[in-house]
């Protein structure tokens, strides 16, 4: 068996099918030692993860860490807010001395798109992107179309997923087309003019502004969050016109599920806007597999870090 | 070089029906012990064994399939990452006496893996060792098996590979000389 063809995770972009078919390879492994009452392995006692976060997270950093610490891996973290960058250090610097106390490998989640792909060009470590700007975020899109191999089976072949709510402001849309493309589904992307990018079916997928149409099109639906923080009244620019609003065109309730004559998945990276994109009583449904993509993002992280700890060369 | 047969099926079958009895003989009804073969290869010997011991004791033996990938002590010193395989150990093994299973032990590492793998699903009154093929005088560790199928004598340089009817054309235990 060859490893992976990368040797930083910067993007999906980068990776080849093969790439992604082992990772869920290994991820299924991982997935049944974490359902162990022992649940932590030895492989990477030798190896010192720094996780950076220059941009706020609980879930992605939690189970980045919680990964981590099943392989056995030391494990520092640190945050933005309560560091030196405030005071005016560059990233490159910033990484340079945290890797000069000899740590292995960077986590690291930044608000400026290509962030990552720019520090595995400069600075001698094996790079993880958590998310960069409104760039990628690889580790979501594996663990989204790992839950949608779990439910629906191994090959993606022919399989529809629509992606809903604010692409425009979403990394993890970005990485969720390029990795179901890649496995070989079909995407459709469905939201309000304004929050679709512009040349966006350039990459190949349909774009809808009707969400019912999407959902009776669909095999599952990944109900993207409403990026509160980037939009709303007291901004320059709204991009619609009321949360009600919204709501009404777009969100996801029980009725709209209902009168689709079949079942769907329904996931959401989190957190949940309840009441916005997805009603509570969906949200809580048996269609809804949004604990379980959770769960699964503690596995995929594991497969990720091992393989990539893997490739790299001993110090 | 054509490589040279070692056991042969029919071979086989005496030396699964010899390491049966050896274990009915130290485990009487098997009610407090389980068999655990090691991924990839042991498992297949670990079924086989099971099912003679099954027909011997007529109780159901637990069975469980341990993959070491993880706890190997060699990540990062290879080229290439190892291929993880599934366990399926569906019981605990707190105070039973377990029998690990494997094909061949060579320098000992997969099997010093296997018993920390193991400790994972609890604390085993009793660990023994149950290989099909021991290649002697080769071992970088100080394990040694409680039932052996054959020992052989052979360099480094030569590998042994086990045969199964229920992966390959027929049960058969070969010794290759030369790389292939």
């Amino acid at each position: 068996m060859n490893g992976l063809s990368v040797k930083h995770l910067t993007g999906i972009k980068d990776l080849k099918k093969e790439d992604i078919e082992l990772i869920f390879q290994t991820a299924d492994e991982f997935k049944e030692i974490i359902n162990r009452p022992i649940k932590k392995v030895p492989s990477l006692r030798d190896i010192t993860i720094a996780n950076l976060f220059f941009e706020n997270s609980t879930r992605t950093r939690l189970s980045f860490e919680l990964a981590e610490k099943r392989l056995s891996a030391d494990v520092v973290n640190f945050s933005a807010s309560s560091s030196s960058v405030k005071k005016g250090e560059t990233l490159i610097d910033t990484v340079n001395n945290i890797l000069a106390m000899k740590v292995d490998m960077v986590v690291m989640r930044h608000p400026y798109p290509g962030a990552a792909k720019f520090l595995s060009e400069h600075v001698n470590t094996t790079i993880i992107n958590a998310g960069d700007g409104t760039h990628e975020h690889p580790t979501q899109a594996l663990l989204d179309a790992f839950s949608i191999r779990e439910k629906l089976g191994p090959n993606f072949k022919g399989k529809k997923i629509a992606i809903v709510g604010d692409i425009l402001h979403s990394r993890v849309a970005l990485s969720n087309i390029f990795c179901l493309q890649k496995l070989g589904a079909e995407i459709t992307v469905c939201g309000p003019t304004t929050l679709i990018p512009k040349h966006i079916e350039k990459l190949g997928v349909k774009v809808s502004h009707s969400l019912e149409e999407t959902l009776q099109w669909c095999d599952a639906v990944n109900m993207l969050r409403i990026q509160l923080e980037r939009q709303g009244d007291d901004k320059d620019v709204a991009f619609f016109p009321s949360l009600r609003e919204y709501s009404m065109q777009f969100g996801l309730n029980k009725e709209k599920l209902e009168s689709l004559d079949k079942p769907i998945l329904v996931m959401h990276p989190g957190p949940i806007n309840r009441g916005v994109e997805i009603t509570s009583d969906v949200a809580d449904s048996n269609q809804a597999i949004i604990l379980d993509q959770v769960e699964n993002g503690v596995a995929i992280r594991m497969a990720v870090l091992y393989l990539l700890a893997s490739g790299m060369e001993r110090k | 070089m054509r490589p040279t047969v070692l056991i042969d099926e029919k071979q086989l079958q005496l030396i699964i029906n010899r390491l049966s009895h050896q274990l009915v003989e130290n485990h009487r009804d098997f009610s407090n012990t389980v068999i655990i073969g090691l991924q990839p290869r042991g498992v297949n010997l670990a079924k086989r064994i099971q099912a003679k011991i099954n027909e011997i004791t007529k109780m159901n033996v637990p069975v469980g399939n341990l993959d070491v990938t993880f706890f190997r002590d060699d990540f990062r010193r290879r080229d290439k990452p190892i291929q993880a395989n599934s366990t399926e150990v569906d019981f605990l093994i707190e105070n039973k006496h377990v029998v690990l299973v494997d094909d061949v032990l060579f320098t000992g590492r997969t099997i010093r893996a296997g018993l920390d793998a193991m400790l994972a699903y609890g604390r085993p009154a009793s660990v023994e060792l149950c290989v099909l093929i021991d290649r002697r005088f080769s071992r970088q560790l100080p394990v040694e098996p409680n039932y052996v199928g054959k020992a052989i004598d052979s360099i480094d340089s030569q590998r042994v590979t086990v045969s199964w009817k229920e992966t390959s054309a027929a049960d058969c235990v070969e010794l290759h000389s030369q790389k292939q």
